[in-house]
């Protein structure tokens, strides 16, 4: 059975539809990536199955439950994890607690008001190992709202791993890092995949073409085409509407 | 009956229309600077006094201009020297700092002008009753106060719609950015615009203060009414501040003048709530009782019901 | 350990207050000290930690307070047989309760929205208040007694200073139970709601029920604040629970600093002896206190306490020395200024023709008082301009990281 299935997904605002009639069925373990043109609707896609937006006709169903028009946090629940386009942290925060944060729900803590955060073994240590993974380690007692660009990428995409979720979402996890802290997100997001279901939004092709075992291609909020990375690059369809100019090239940013 | 409705319904229409006065402007200043200004009300007492004490050298008439081209120079300066200042801590900061200026306003009105009622009166050319039903009296004053009021309206409405000033504030409104890179001077026209805003409440306060009285507690009795009319008609929407004045305006009036109660709807119910409990006040309560709070729960019952407000846009 | 010693040293601090202090009066401040310490640290439980912007927050305080009172009475009259030391827990729990009442609709946004829900609540509840008299009392309110009940180790509260040590003991409880609180799981993702409740969402937290657990506990605190009123004055009135209250207690958190658990305590600590020793020898303190305020808000977004904390980096670099100096050369104009305009302020209140101010004699309507005030004033402005430049100068290099080796 798919993890995932979108079914006649639709998403207008007003009179502007966005998103148009999309379905697609994601399966355990793989991983997608989703293509598309500058406003094409990618962002919009994630926002509908991690329930930021409400869909305006259509389903969602995750593990065969419907998750459409469900609270973000009940969708976070059931195991699928998201990171943003738009940086999205807490920026008074420090990276530490960031990132603490986003391992609570996950390691059971819930609403406690009665357990002291820095008794919890357990949770401290792997907060500690999450931030040497993102390369955070030496940051950790920053504001997040401080860091640099990239760092913020980094920590970004920590949160959306940290909870260990079954499907994760990754809108441009890389874009304006430099080409090295592109390669070791691109490591990082390998390992702590690896036999997790993934949805990633890039532009970046090399790294698409790379990853994924599936590549879907959405333009003006229609999905055109949905297969395998090869059959992708010769579609001609696709060459038409969006790759002709930037397969060849390979590094764009 | 009827002579008490035709009374009630002119009372509230004076009332609504005042509170408009404040409420658009406040509204200017929130749909264009995002701040909720605490201290609006605090600049309509300023007016009342203002008013107050130009009158006793020249006169009302003078007063009704001076007094709130003053007052909206004052804004003018609270927001260059004060707000803009406090804007890059955020809202909050800058609805605290507008807090705290209303608590100073209060107490500089009671160092200038001390804690007693000033006998800050209309003047004697306004001094008779317009029409007389039902052996009761309408002062013409009232009837003044109305037209001014409506005369104000009409000068924004042809203001925001008509000028071009007009129609760069509607642009900044809701694309505040833009208008900057059109290459307007967009803190000068918050700085306008918050003056104009505050000269308009202190405009409301002149025309207020002798038939509402003029002590240093008329802002905090109007503030919070007119804070809970901005955000029952919609933040940032004249229309909806407009309808929730005059909706305030007429329900308070109403309430006042009915001399129903809760005893009335047991009685027409056919209980009776007669032992001796600590909850026996609630079954005595009389509409003119509830006048005050009833602008408050109007205010919880839509905030719950419709955070946006009656005619809010915004989803906040 | 370093923590477990401050609470220490804080628990030996208000035990051993009262052997300094002994003046009626000064226990009498000290008591108000405890109750509005606990009462602003609930509120920014609110607005520091939560980022709710609350204008009703006597509401709580307000409500167990007053049920307090009817809990003393029924303690008199026999109904009830418990000691006078439980009653801020009546308070609490009472304040819990409207709290859970109130947040469960107001926290579904922060925001204006809350902010305008809150002084809505606050509104309704204190006009109500008036208009319920046989709870509220109406304006005279209602009075009890605290020295009825079982005593306790031999205390009956007859007398303030044994007031004292049982509101500072439930100040201290209070206390830690809050910073305690800043450590839990709940405590830690209300900072994270404040910041982004949004993503708090995408990491699995509701952030309306996050809320609502901070904006309940803060309830039951300002209850317990209310509590401690109700003992300490045995009398609670409308004004305890109206607009005046709440916007106090937003002052105390906001000039001691939200940003920081121990902000609020300064806060009220300072605030509440500002209140007794200036109202002592003015009637114009409340100006005075709107003037700092705005004035705080404008210049210390921080507060004092992050104005204090401004100084950990030209601490820790080793450069505190270097700002002394520019700070005297700063102050002493800038006291004089603000000690002159003080003055001005002073004498044009003043019906009496001779006015005296700090030991000098001046003629309230005489041209040469005015002037003699107004040239210091003038001087002592133009001496803080000019001193300026140079404690800006000082500043940035006690902050500077490298500077004073490599010279
Ligand atoms: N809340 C909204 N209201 C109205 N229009 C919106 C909203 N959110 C997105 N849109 C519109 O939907 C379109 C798709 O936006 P979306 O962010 O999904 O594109 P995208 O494919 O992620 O583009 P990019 O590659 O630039 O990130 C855009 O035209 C955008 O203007
Ligand atoms: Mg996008």
């Amino acid at each position: 059975m798919s993890l995932l299935q979108l079914q006649g997904l639709s998403k207008q605002f007003g009179d502007t539809k966005i998103i148009r009639d999309v379905n697609l069925e994601i399966q355990p373990g793989e991983k997608h990536a989703i293509i598309g043109p500058n406003g094409a609707g990618k962002s919009t896609l994630f926002h509908l199955i991690s329930g930021r937006y409400h869909v305006s006709s259509g389903s969602i169903l995750f593990k065969g439950t419907p998750i459409h028009n469900r609270s973000p946090f009940e969708i976070t629940r059931l195991g699928l994890a998201r990171s943003f386009q738009v940086t999205n942290i807490f920026p008074l925060l420090s990276v530490f607690e960031n990132v603490r944060c986003a391992l609570l729900w996950s390691m059971g803590y819930r609403y406690s008001f009665w357990q002291l955060l820095g008794k919890a073994q357990a949770l401290n240590d792997r907060t500690e190992a999450l931030l040497d993974e993102i390369g955070l380690h030496a940051r950790r007692n920053l504001p997040a709202g401080e860091l640099a660009y990239a760092e913020q990428r980094a920590l970004e995409l920590g949160i959306a791993i940290a909870s260990g979720a079954e499907m994760i979402l990754l809108d441009e996890p890389v874009a304006g890092m430099s080409h090295t802290e592109a390669t070791n997100a691109v490591a990082l997001i390998r390992k702590v995949t690896a036999g997790k279901t993934l949805i990633m939004v890039e532009h970046d092709m090399n790294i698409v073409f790379d990853m994924a075992d599936r590549i879907s291609v959405l333009v003006y909020g229609e999905i055109i085409a949905s297969d395998i990375p090869s059959k992708i690059r010769g579609n001609p369809r696709v060459q038409e509407a969006y790759l002709g100019e930037v397969v060849p090239g390979g590094s764009d940013a | 009956m009827f002579e008490v409705l035709i009374f009630a319904t002119l009372n509230g229409l004076v009332t609504g229309l005042l509170l408009f006065m404040l409420a658009s402007g406040l509204t200017l200043i929130f749909s264009m600077m995002g701040v909720l200004n605490f201290a609006h009300a605090s600049f309509y007492m300023l007016g009342a006094y203002f008013a107050y004490s130009i009158s006793l050298y020249t006169g009302f008439w003078p007063a009704l201009i001076l007094a709130p081209v003053l007052v909206g120079v004052l804004g003018a300066l609270v927001e260059r020297y004060g707000l803009r200042r406090v804007h890059k801590s955020g809202h909050v900061a800058e609805l605290i700092f507008t807090f705290g200026l209303a608590f100073l306003i209060e107490e500089a009105v009671q160092f200038f002008w001390g804690r007693a009622t000033k006998d800050y009166r209309s003047p004697d050319i306004l001094d008779f009753p317009l029409f007389t039903l039902f052996g009761q009296n309408f002062p013409a004053y009232k009837a003044f106060m109305i037209f001014i009021s409506i005369a104000i309206f009409i000068a924004l409405y042809f203001v925001l719609t008509r000028t071009r000033i007009g129609i760069i504030i509607q642009a900044a409104i809701t694309h505040p950015h833009t208008v900057g890179n059109l290459g307007h001077n967009v803190p000068l026209i918050f700085m306008a615009v918050f003056g104009v805003g505050t000269g308009l409440a202190g405009l409301a306060g002149v025309i207020a203060g002798p038939v509402l009285t003029t002590f240093p507690g008329m802002a905090m009795v109007l503030g919070s009414i007119v804070f809970v009319i901005v955000v029952i008609g919609g933040l940032g929407s004249l229309a909806g501040a407009l309808v929730a004045s005059l909706l305030i305006g007429l329900l308070q009036s109403y309430a006042i003048a009915s001399d129903l109660g809760m005893p009335d709807l047991l009685n027409w119910l056919g209980v009776s709530f007669e032992r001796d409990h600590p909850l026996n006040d609630i079954w005595r309560l009389t509409l003119p009782q509830i006048a005050p709070i009833l602008p408050y729960l109007l205010l919880v019952l839509v905030l719950i019901f419709r955070p946006s407000g009656l005619f809010g846009k915004r989803e906040s | 350990m370093f923590k477990f010693a401050v609470w220490i040293i804080f628990a030996i601090v208000i035990v051993l207050l009262p052997q300094f202090f002994t003046s009626l009066l000064s226990v009498s401040i000290l008591n108000q000290m405890a109750i509005a310490i606990v009462f602003a640290l609930s509120y920014n439980m609110l607005l520091g930690q939560g980022g709710m912007l609350s204008f009703g927050h006597a509401v709580y305080f307000g409500l167990g307070g007053f049920m307090a009172v009817h809990a003393l009475l029924g303690i008199e009259d026999g109904d009830y047989f418990f000691s006078v030391t439980l009653i801020p827990l009546v308070g609490g729990l009472f304040g819990l309760l409207a709290a859970l009442f109130i947040g469960s609709f107001s926290t579904h946004k922060a925001g204006t929205v809350f902010a305008m829900i809150s002084l809505g609540v606050g509104e309704l509840i204190a006009a109500s208040s008036l208009i319920l008299v046989s709870f509220f009392g109406g304006e005279a309110g209602v009075s009890g007694d605290r020295t009825y009940g079982p005593t306790f180790f031999g205390y009956d509260f007859a007398q303030d200073i044994q007031v004292y040590y049982l509101a500072a003991a439930w100040m201290f409880i209070a206390t830690l139970a809050m910073y305690l609180f800043t450590q839990t799981p709940a405590g830690r993702m209300a900072n994270a709601v404040r910041d982004n409740p949004e993503r708090a969402e995408f990491i699995g937290y509701s952030a309306r029920r996050v809320r609502l657990i901070s904006f309940v506990m803060s309830g039951f605190f300002a209850g317990i604040a209310g509590g401690l009123f109700a003992v300490n004055y045995e009398i609670l009135t409308e004004q305890n629970l109206n607009a005046v209250t709440s916007g106090n207690v937003l002052l105390m958190a906001y000039i001691g600093g939200l940003g920081f658990f121990i902000g609020p305590i300064i806060g009220a600590v300072v605030l509440t002896l500002m209140n007794s020793v200036l109202s002592h020898y003015t009637t114009l303190w409340m100006l005075y206190l709107g003037i700092m305020f705005v004035l705080t808000v404008m210049f210390l977004p921080n507060g004092l306490t992050g104005f204090l904390m401004m100084h950990r980096t030209p601490w820790h670099l080793g450069k505190i020395r270097l700002l002394i100096k520019p700070y005297i050369v700063t102050s002493i104009p800038g006291a004089v200024f603000a000690l002159s305009l003080v003055a001005m302020v002073e004498m044009a209140h003043s019906s009496e023709a001779e006015f005296v101010f700090l030991g000098a004699s001046f003629n309230s309507s005489g041209i040469v008082s005015w002037g003699v005030l107004i040239a210091i004033a003038l001087g002592s402005f133009i001496a803080l301009r000019r001193s300026l430049p140079a404690l800006r100068e000082a500043w940035a290099q006690a902050n500077a990281i490298d500077s004073g080796e490599q010279k």
